[in-house]
């Protein structure tokens, strides 16, 4: 008899108790998409014009800056790396391609001038950002210098390079010209495709690309592998100086496509594009949940932390919000997102041990 | 015969002297019940041991008694008197003391600011280095060492390290000492200077927990011994009362009676052959010095070696993770040239290193993700990993190598270490290798892994593998050996047959190159 009540309602607790911790799970589990959520949420009680479709397609825009930087820096953080470099790698392509537009690029020993076509231009630019992360990456792995070093060296040498290339001026009005083959580099920035902004598309498929390369590709595991324990990934027979040579790379190549579509949208170059950009792009790959001691996290955390960063940023400006609050605020947001972070690993393990207990 | 039947707490009595008690402890983590209502009573100036299986619970126990974990129910009483040790820091100052199974040292401080480390003596907030020093010197030489207290810990081998270890909770002034497997690290004569230390630590009183998976020791130190199995306890006994197989059949529920079986086998040809191996050491000299040997099919080769005999140089030189290593190595009669690790496993090498920890494990992947992170490449679908492909893999070994796991997307910190240990060398097998190079493969790990791990590897051997076994455990390596290999100093000093070989002959092999043992520097310590 003692037993069959005791059975029983011990059942009835399981039963009531499960859904309360599902939830409580769902939230925990959830919480980045919640948060986003709750942020675009006040913002659209508080400033009737943000949910419009025009506002929400230039922040889907400024968002797109950002998750693209931030996707390369989720590789470099899941191998428990980190790379000052790429807002710097940002301004030094966007002042190679914008130099390469305007003035060609001059072989001063056989005495002449090559303008190449608007998509070589891209190409070489692209190229130059990837090697730029690929010589960070060879730094660190050959000499095994701490990545925040190397990186540190590649964001005063990029920056610098940007503002040599045209000795600290801009390079206006990057249209080109007909009779040099090299228009049209304005529609990167400003082309549309099924009434969405290039660089909306860039974003959607980089996500999509990256999140395949993490979750399905032996590279992928490798990364996270790398961050987790790097010796025993060494010894298991990953190539972990490849591996890393390649994560900044990746970096790289997101940046240079900034620095392009950074370029493209203002039809101009200036030296100090991207400034303080990588700050953003570690910012987002945090508040999606990446450890940055390497090993956890991934791509749909960090677009999901990119939105955050973006509507709050949109947001608060559209508010009137001083620019200085708007600082303290998103300082203020990082930090809170890192200890709910810590908190959850707790809590995740004491709805574990909840669990447990009803079960038995 | 040794008595079977199960000694109740009941017909024990009451000890006058039993200075902590665990009573009903319970501890549940995710995914596993480590203590299921375990109680313990220490007893003052005596060595409680404590042994079972690895994942029985043990280190949880201490963990607990320490203040490093609250019990989820159950009480501790010291004196009688119950308490709630909230952290490590709490526990010494109610006097428990505790030394960790894995080390728990800065390598990047010295071997002082180890021993004092969160304990400084200071005067005027500053610490009194000279005070400090002279303790320290006066620690390490009772513990009949030579060890210079201004030494980075991390340039100390092992052996020392874990001498520094306990120094270090000998120089806070406990009453109950843990020590979770202090001689898993210590030679033989490092071994004795422990027991000596512990049964001075008796005659003032402390009360000794310890835990071990080296059976035959506990007769020569332990006064009584306590038994867990699966987070119970099993049985609680004197240990004068007690041998070794009683407490083997106590700690598996099985009969031990063919704990590390050999076949004998039909050896094929020549498998492997490395000439004049060679590393040279960083301040001079060799790490391996011009080593030569020979390895057949189905054959397995035993290293057997003091610490730092160069046994794990030698099986990181064939797999490749020492680039500064020279000499020839043919496998199948052709020259291995590959010198990357990942060039030799393709070659068919693979290797079970000895630190599972720092080597071997991911800790944020899953069983599934570091069994296979070796081999990911036999499991794509074009280019992409196949979900399928792995899970097939993965339950394979599972069940081939019975590792016991709720589910293969577990994370892999949640199994036991020789359920890891067996995930590590699943991670191996799946790379297809011709030879397994374990680097002490039973290395803290309980009798009935131990026991699984020579199934596996006799196994292993009937299917031509050749097998290079590094261990420190006499038993073990007599047991298991077709043939072997004495190093000492980066050479090989002994060779002998399954047949030939004795425990004093390895010994003494092992010996030659070292001088008189250097149990000296007696200079008194005056405690």
């Amino acid at each position: 008899m003692d037993q069959e009540t005791s059975m029983k309602s011990a059942q009835v607790k399981k039963r009531r108790s499960i859904t309360k911790t599902d939830v409580q799970q769902f939230l925990l589990r959830g919480r980045a998409f919640i948060a986003l959520i709750l942020v675009t949420i006040v913002f659209s009680l508080l400033a009737p014009q943000f949910m419009t479709a025009g506002n929400l397609v230039i922040m889907s825009k400024h968002v797109a800056i950002n998750a693209l930087l931030a996707i390369g820096m989720t590789f470099v953080i899941l191998t428990a790396g980190i790379d000052l470099s790429v807002g710097s790698i940002v301004g030094m392509v966007a002042m190679i391609a914008g130099g390469m537009i305007n003035e060609g690029i001059i072989l001063p020993q056989l005495g002449i001038i090559i303008y190449p076509h608007t998509w070589m231009i891209i190409l070489l630019s692209l190229i130059l950002g990837t090697l730029a992360g690929a010589l960070t990456g060879y730094v660190i792995t050959r000499f095994n210098v701490a990545p925040f070093i190397a990186t540190l060296g590649m964001y005063y040498v990029a920056r610098g390079i940007a503002g040599l290339r045209n000795d600290g001026y801009t390079f206006p009005n990057l249209i080109g010209r007909p009779e040099y083959g090299n228009t049209g580099f304005e529609i990167l920035g400003a082309g549309n495709f099924l009434g969405v902004n290039y660089s909306i598309w860039l974003m959607g498929i980089f996500t999509l690309v990256t999140y395949i390369v993490t979750t399905r590709l032996p590279f992928g595991r490798h990364v996270y592998a790398i961050g987790g324990n790097e010796r025993a990934a060494e010894l298991s027979g990953v190539r972990v100086s490849r591996t890393k040579i390649i994560v900044y790379s990746i970096s790289g190549f997101c940046s240079a496509l900034v620095g392009l579509i950074i370029a493209s949208q203002l039809v101009a170059a200036h030296p100090l594009i991207g400034d303080a950009f990588e700050l953003n792009a570690i910012a987002a790959v945090v508040l999606g949940g990446t450890s940055l001691a390497g090993g956890r996290g991934g791509m749909g955390g960090t677009i999901i932390g990119a939105f955050t960063i973006g509507v709050m940023n949109d947001g608060m400006v559209m508010l009137g919000v001083s620019s200085f609050w708007q600082k303290v605020i998103k300082g203020s947001v990082i930090v809170l997102a890192v200890i709910i972070d810590q908190v959850q690993a707790r809590m995740q393990e004491r709805i574990a041990l909840q669990k447990q207990q009803e079960m038995k | 015969m040794p008595d079977l039947t199960p000694i109740l707490d009941a017909e024990k009595p009451v000890s006058e002297d039993i200075i902590l008690t665990a009573e009903n402890i319970t501890k549940v983590f995710p995914g596993t019940v480590a203590l299921d209502d375990v109680s313990f009573n220490v007893r003052k100036g005596k060595v409680n041991v404590l042994i079972g299986e690895n994942g029985a619970g043990k280190s949880t126990l201490m963990k607990i008694l320490a203040g490093v974990q609250p019990p989820t129910s159950g009480k501790i009483l010291l004196d009688g008197r119950e308490i709630h040790p909230q952290s490590p820091l709490e526990a010494t100052r109610l006097g428990i003391g505790i030394i960790y199974q894995e080390l728990n040292l800065c390598a990047n401080l010295s071997v002082v600011d180890n021993i004092f480390l969160a304990r400084e003596t200071t005067r005027n907030g500053l610490i009194v280095h000279k005070f400090q020093k002279q303790r320290a010197r006066e620690l390490v030489s009772k513990l009949e060492q030579k060890i210079d207290p201004d030494e980075l810990l991390g340039d100390l081998r092992l052996g020392q390290q874990q001498i520094v270890e306990i120094a270090k909770a000998l120089a806070q002034d406990v009453r109950i000492l843990i020590m979770d497997e202090p001689t898993s690290a210590l030679s033989a004569a490092e071994v004795e200077v422990l027991f000596r230390i512990i049964r001075e630590l008796k005659s003032r009183g402390v009360a000794v927990i310890y835990i071990s998976h080296k059976l035959e020791e506990l007769s020569q130190i332990g006064d009584y011994v306590t038994i867990l199995r699966d987070g119970r306890k099993v049985a609680e006994d004197e240990v004068k009362t007690v041998n070794v197989p009683w407490m083997i059949e106590k700690m598996v529920g099985r009969n031990p009676a063919a704990l590390f079986t050999r076949k004998e086998r039909q050896l094929g040809d020549v498998l492997l052959k490395a000439e004049n191996l060679t590393l040279p050491r960083s301040g001079g000299g060799y790490l391996l010095d011009h080593i030569s040997f020979e390895l057949r099919e189905g054959e397995v080769l035993g290293f057997y070696g003091l610490m730092g005999a160069g046994r794990s140089d030698l099986v990181e030189c064939l797999t490749g993770a020492r680039p500064q290593a020279t000499g020839s190595i043919w496998l199948d009669g052709k020259p291995v040239t590959a010198t990357t690790i990942s060039g030799r496993i393709q070659s068919g090498f693979v290797l079970v290193p000895e630190d599972r920890q720092r080597d071997s494990l991911v800790p944020t992947l899953s069983v599934m993700d570091n069994m296979l992170l070796a081999s990911l490449k036999k499991y794509l679908r074009g280019i992409f990993i196949n979900p399928a492909k792995e899970k097939s893999a993965t339950d394979s070994q599972i069940k081939d190598l019975s590792i016991r796991v709720a589910n293969s997307q577990q994370p892999i910190t949640a199994l036991s270490g020789g359920n890891q240990q067996k995930v590590v060398v699943a991670k191996g097998l799946l790379t297809q290798p011709k030879v397994l190079l374990l680097d002490e493969p039973t290395r803290g790990i309980d009798v009935g892994a131990k026991s699984e791990i020579s199934e596996i590897i006799n196994r292993l051997a009937a299917q031509k593998y050749g097998v290079i076994f590094v261990s420190s455990e006499l038993k073990e390596i007599l047991a298991m050996s077709d043939r072997i290999l004495v190093m000492s100093k980066g050479t090989i000093t002994g060779e002998f047959t399954h047949q030939e070989a004795t425990e004093e002959k390895l010994v003494a092999a092992s010996a030659i190159g070292h001088g008189p043992s250097n149990g000296g520097n007696h200079r008194g310590s005056g405690n």
